[in-house]
């Protein structure tokens, strides 16, 4: 898009509002491909995705094409998805089983699961020429850095930067820690499906969407009042209260004053954390059994502990929104300045009721599925707003002044006055602003 | 085909499979919900190969009482993502009866599916399986199971409802 390339970084981005080039730029996209998602930890799947040897998932780094596998020796490798020889890529499929070996369909080189070359044809036609079965350029390149936090597995394109817990840090880390320590053995199991929806607007307007507490209750007014509609219903034929996920859907529609007294909190490196408002701890008997496991296994006070953590969605910044007392995730694979896909999954709690597992259906079925009655709202804010900052005229800037200059930083902690205090979306920025201009 | 008749059952699980798209291009919902069983179903699943609907994620897979709230939702004054409505128009062939009695039909069918929105055009093709139940007026839908041919690809957008 036109704009004016004398703009400074300081310029495009203030304390208070962002020029819209930052958004809908292809330099721009392209630059934040090389200094944010190149640079820092991408998401790349959970070690359960590949529970035996041969085991693969695809996915993305940016435009990067990669590979999560598990070899023979029970590591889990990421790996460049690409063979040596031609260029080609070596899984075509989303997964799958490659058995002993990655095997290259077009001239049959053959890669261990960490990637080392396992055999090639007619090899002595290399004699003299390469080192092909050692020489490193010949085997599959593994991502420059990749390492794994309570079983979520994550990549850097960078050799150099913070290690994974420093990048995580306190902010981050909570929301594994949240989601695996609602489970009596401390561990979640993927549910073996992902879906991939596709947003037609640039990825930071998703991830600003997740931390937006103003929102929810004008966007999905429609869906709010749809699903308080039919736990009347629901009642008055059966005499039954409606399943959990009619809640879950009303609850879009709370009142302002509620959203605006939940708290967020922004973290170094962009991590964002906007807390819940969902009464997901009803005395029903699914609790009172959860609640009863997680006593056993760690004691009373420290399952009051784990259970009153109230966290509505953890932004790891830039690739991921955790969602942990849903057990979902949804990651980000920025595919063009306007288009992002997102990689939805979620997990099952070890050892916790089957009831627990069927909330966390229920959310993934009515927030986070095709047939989303709640997404498919927010999708279509997502490309209006794209649609408008593409264009050339109409005005320059995106604003976040709610509540600025009021944002609390104790610590390295940024806390806002309310809950719908632009202060997410700021410090996001703050973290963007950082990598843009070389640093993190 | 125990118990069948052949033909005619052919016939009129057409002509009812021809209304039901009629009937959802049309957006005549009250009509949609009265095509339904009490206890009857809409299930699209997430794989090809899923035995069941329960317990297991799935593209649709509503009863009536949600299949009313997304109604309520699309009819919504302020449902915004259907401003403009989608317009959607299916053709549905390749019947065939897989199993009749006195009291229910089992078919599968193919469709073909446009669907048009904010100016772009979307397309979707796959098969379905009807469970049908055999009332004074025709048939009631048991269940209507719905594969469609990207279940496991990316979407663009969503399925604002059934297809």
């Amino acid at each position: 898009m036109p704009y004016d390339q004398n703009l400074s970084m300081d310029q495009l981005v203030q304390p208070d509002r962002v020029h819209k080039a930052c958004y809908a730029d292809d330099d721009i996209f392209e630059q934040e491909l090389e200094n944010i998602f190149y640079k820092s930890w991408i998401y790349m799947g959970h070690e359960s995705q590949v529970p035996n040897p041969g085991d693969y998932w695809t996915t993305w780094i940016g435009k990067q094409r990669m590979i999560l596998s598990r070899g023979d020796d029970g590591q889990v490798h990421v790996l460049y998805n690409r063979c040596p020889h031609r260029g080609a890529l070596l899984c075509n499929a989303q997964h799958g089983n490659a058995g002993k070996a990655f095997r290259c369909p077009y001239h049959a080189w053959q890669f261990h699961m960490d990637g080392s070359v396992r055999q090639i044809p007619m090899k002595q036609g290399y004699d003299g020429t390469a080192d092909v079965l050692q020489d490193a350029e010949f085997a599959m390149k593994k991502a420059e850095r990749y390492d794994t936090y309570r079983g979520f597995v994550f990549a850097s394109l960078s050799a150099d930067g913070p290690d994974l817990l420093t990048w995580l840090g306190k902010g981050a880390k909570a929301a594994f820690d949240d989601i695996c320590n609602r489970s009596p053995e401390g561990e979640v199991e993927v549910v073996p499906n992902c879906f991939r929806i596709i947003q037609k607007s640039n990825w930071k307007i998703f991830l600003e969407n997740q931390l937006d507490a103003l929102h929810p209750s004008i966007t999905h007014h429609s869906t709010g009042d749809a699903a308080a509609e039919m736990q009347k219903v629901y009642k008055e034929r059966t005499g039954e209260d409606a399943p959990m996920g009619y809640q879950m859907l009303a609850d879009f529609t709370l009142p302002f004053e509620k959203w605006d007294s939940i708290s967020t909190y922004g973290y170094e490196y962009g991590h964002t954390v906007l807390g819940g408002y969902m009464g997901l701890r009803p005395r029903d008997p699914i609790t009172l059994d959860h609640e009863a496991g997680l006593a056993e296994a760690y004691g009373a006070e420290r399952m009051e502990e784990i259970l009153s953590t109230n966290v509505h969605h953890v932004l790891v910044y830039p690739c991921l929104s955790v969602q942990p007392p849903l057990q979902q995730l949804r990651a980000v694979r920025p595919l063009a300045a306007d288009r992002t896909l997102t990689e939805i999954w979620h997990f099952r709690l070890k050892g916790a009721p089957e009831g627990i597992y069927e909330r966390s259906l229920a959310y993934y079925y009515h927030v986070n599925s095709p047939s989303t009655m709640v997404n498919a709202d927010d999708l279509q804010n997502f490309y209006a707003c794209h649609e408008g900052l593409r264009q050339a005229g109409g005005g320059d800037w995106v604003s976040f002044h709610r509540n600025a200059g009021q944002d609390i930083t104790e610590d390295g902690v940024t806390t806002s006055v309310t809950g719908m205090s632009e202060q997410p979306m700021r410090n996001m920025f703050a973290a963007w602003k950082v990598y843009m201009s070389g640093g993190n | 085909m125990a118990g069948g008749n052949g033909l005619d059952t052919q016939r009129a699980v057409e002509q009812f499979l021809y209304r039901q798209c009629e009937i959802l291009d049309g957006r005549r919902w009250d009509d949609w919900l009265a095509l339904f069983t009490e206890d009857g179903k809409y299930w699209m699943p997430a794989h090809e190969d899923q035995e069941t609907g329960e317990g297991l994620p799935n593209i649709f897979y509503e009863d009536n009482y949600l299949m009313d709230m997304r109604v309520r939702r699309l009819e919504h004054p302020y449902a915004h993502s259907q401003k403009p409505k989608n317009q959607m128009s299916h053709v549905v062939s390749n019947v065939i009866i897989e199993e009749e009695d006195d009291n229910a039909v089992i078919a599968r069918s193919k469709f073909q599916v446009v669907e048009y929105r904010n100016d772009d055009q979307r397309y979707f093709a796959g098969k379905y399986r009807h469970q049908l139940i055999r009332v004074d007026d025709g048939f009631r839908i048991k269940l209507q199971r719905v594969d469609i041919v990207n279940a496991e690809g990316p979407f663009e957008y969503v399925l604002q409802f059934w297809l």
